[in-house]
């Protein structure tokens, strides 16, 4: 009898567990004893780091897309379509045109910016992290002639450096336009500093002031007035703005609101170590689609996707599923033009700021090539 | 000490980032008002961050307490 795996989802972490599986698995997807289905709504796969280049002129999306299909091991069934609706119930996905049961569910659905979190934000408001917004913003750059650029942060939100490479990157794009002493930057950051790991934030503080670059603690954007061009904080304070870049409240994926599955913005709850959804034994959960307090960030996808992959094959030879995932991320952070540095944790093990070097900005900036190994599952 | 009504307890144990704090505050802006998000922390700079933004974003803190290894703090949306 076939069994069948079903992924939802052909992003960092679909896509990683789906290949793996099927080369961990070779000989039983080949015999016909293991169907490995990934149910994708988009045929494009897309590196989301490469928006940032997008928005300052510096690349465009053909360069950071691929066809997911042929980024699949040739065994991996993939079906272009929308999942609606996951009955964990009745083990089944249903698209727009089909309907599948599965053996094993695999959610790797992601997470989006909602620009509709705070009021006003749609229409006053530009963001780097969709394709169509960071192509829109591409033209706001090019064309701003100077004054006030906020950036906003909200949580939760996906790659949590991303907005500071954001706006090191704005200054540094100013200067070479010639035009950065008419360009005031504004940073701001929901908490009392302006990172949430400590050693990153007072590197950045002092980048910031090296820089010329202002910075505001303790700012949760409440509203936003598009046509007076103001930004209003939690605390009833003001902050004017000519052009507002914001990274908004990220929300699950809509089929997992739609199937009630998530929580209130649409995460799914799910056990830190297992990676089970709560209360499903045949369901694991991956990737920026969790509740769990770990960065979203494809790093935590491609350690998560080790663990669930491990005890997918534990669970499909009829051994107890016994990997753990014990809370590892990794991001590489751009300290300058010419230098990098990384910073690593889990759960039990806070970050330890490692000395910046120039090799580590080229092992980041290979890494944006390595990536499509690692989507295959070769790295 | 009296009875507080948790609305929900938030489990941001282990977590570096985006930490604790960043927890709450989603929480927190998500919620009604009169709502009350108990996070548990096992980062000791908790006790001083959480306080710290609750009082800033005028909001109220119902407690912050140790309870073995880990915190236990309280906060009430009150806008
Ligand atoms: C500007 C930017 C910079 C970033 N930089 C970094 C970085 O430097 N390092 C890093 O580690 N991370 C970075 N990230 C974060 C990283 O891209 C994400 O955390 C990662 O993609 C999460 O992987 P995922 O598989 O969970 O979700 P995704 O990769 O977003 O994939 C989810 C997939 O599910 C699909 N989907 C959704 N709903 C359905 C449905 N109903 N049916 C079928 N398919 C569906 C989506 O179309 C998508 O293909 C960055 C993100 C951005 C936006």
């Amino acid at each position: 009898m076939t069994r069948r795996i079903i992924i939802v989802g052909g992003g960092v972490a679909g896509t990683m567990v789906a290949n793996r599986l099927a080369k961990s698995m070779e000989n039983e997807v080949y015999n016909g004893e293991l169907e490995i289905v990934l149910i994708g709504d988009t045929g494009k796969h897309i590196y989301q780091p490469g928006f940032l280049f997008m928005a300052f002129n510096e690349g465009f999306l053909e360069q950071f897309a691929r066809e997911e299909k042929y980024l699949l091991h040739p065994k991996v069934n993939f079906v272009m379509d929308a999942a609606r609706h996951i009955d964990v119930d009745r083990k089944r996905v249903i698209t727009g045109k089909q309907s599948f049961d599965y053996d094993f569910l695999v959610i790797a659905t992601g997470s989006y910016p909602d620009m509709e979190s705070v009021p006003g934000l749609a229409a006053g408001g530009h963001t780097f992290y969709t394709p169509e917004g960071a192509e829109r913003l591409r033209y706001e750059m090019l064309n701003f002639q100077g004054g006030t650029l906020l950036v906003t942060i909200d949580v939760p939100h996906k790659c949590p450096v991303a907005p500071l490479e954001f706006i090191f990157m704005a200054d540094d794009y100013y200067r070479e336009a010639g035009i950065r002493n008419k360009v005031q930057l504004k940073y701001t950051y929901p908490i009392g500093r302006v990172h949430s790991l400590e050693p990153v934030a007072k590197w950045a503080v002092k980048e910031f002031e090296k820089r010329g670059i202002e910075y505001e603690t303790f700012f949760n954007l409440e509203k936003v007035d598009p046509e007076k061009r103001i930004a209003y904080n939690m605390d009833g304070s003001e902050h004017p703005y000519d052009l507002l870049i914001a990274i908004p409240a990220h929300r699950g994926a809509r089929v997992i609101q739609d199937s009630g599955l998530g929580d209130e913005d649409g995460f799914i709850p799910t056990d830190r170590y297992s990676l089970k959804m709560e209360g499903q034994d045949c369901v694991y959960v991956i990737g920026d689609a969790t509740d769990l307090p770990v960065s979203k960030a494809g790093s935590t996808a491609h350690y998560e996707a080790d663990v669930v992959v491990r005890n997918l094959i534990s669970e499909l030879k009829g051994l107890p599923a016994t990997h753990r995932y014990n809370g590892k991320a990794f991001c590489f952070i751009e300290t300058g033009l010419n230098e990098a540095t990384y910073i690593t944790f889990n759960y039990k093990q806070p970050p330890q700021p490692v000395p910046p070097s120039e090799m580590l900005h080229w092992f980041k900036l290979s890494y944006n090539e390595m990536y499509w190994l690692s989507a295959r599952g070769i790295l | 000490m009296s009875e507080v009504n948790i609305t929900k307890t938030i489990d941001a144990r282990g977590s570096y980032c985006p930490g604790p704090l960043m927890e709450l505050v989603k929480a927190i802006k998500r919620g009604q008002i009169g709502d009350v998000y108990e996070l548990l922390s096992s980062d000791n700079g908790s006790a001083k961050d959480v306080p710290e933004w609750v009082n800033k974003m005028g909001h109220e803190l119902v407690y912050c307490r140790e309870d073995g290894d880990f915190w236990r703090i309280a906060v009430k949306k009150t806008k």
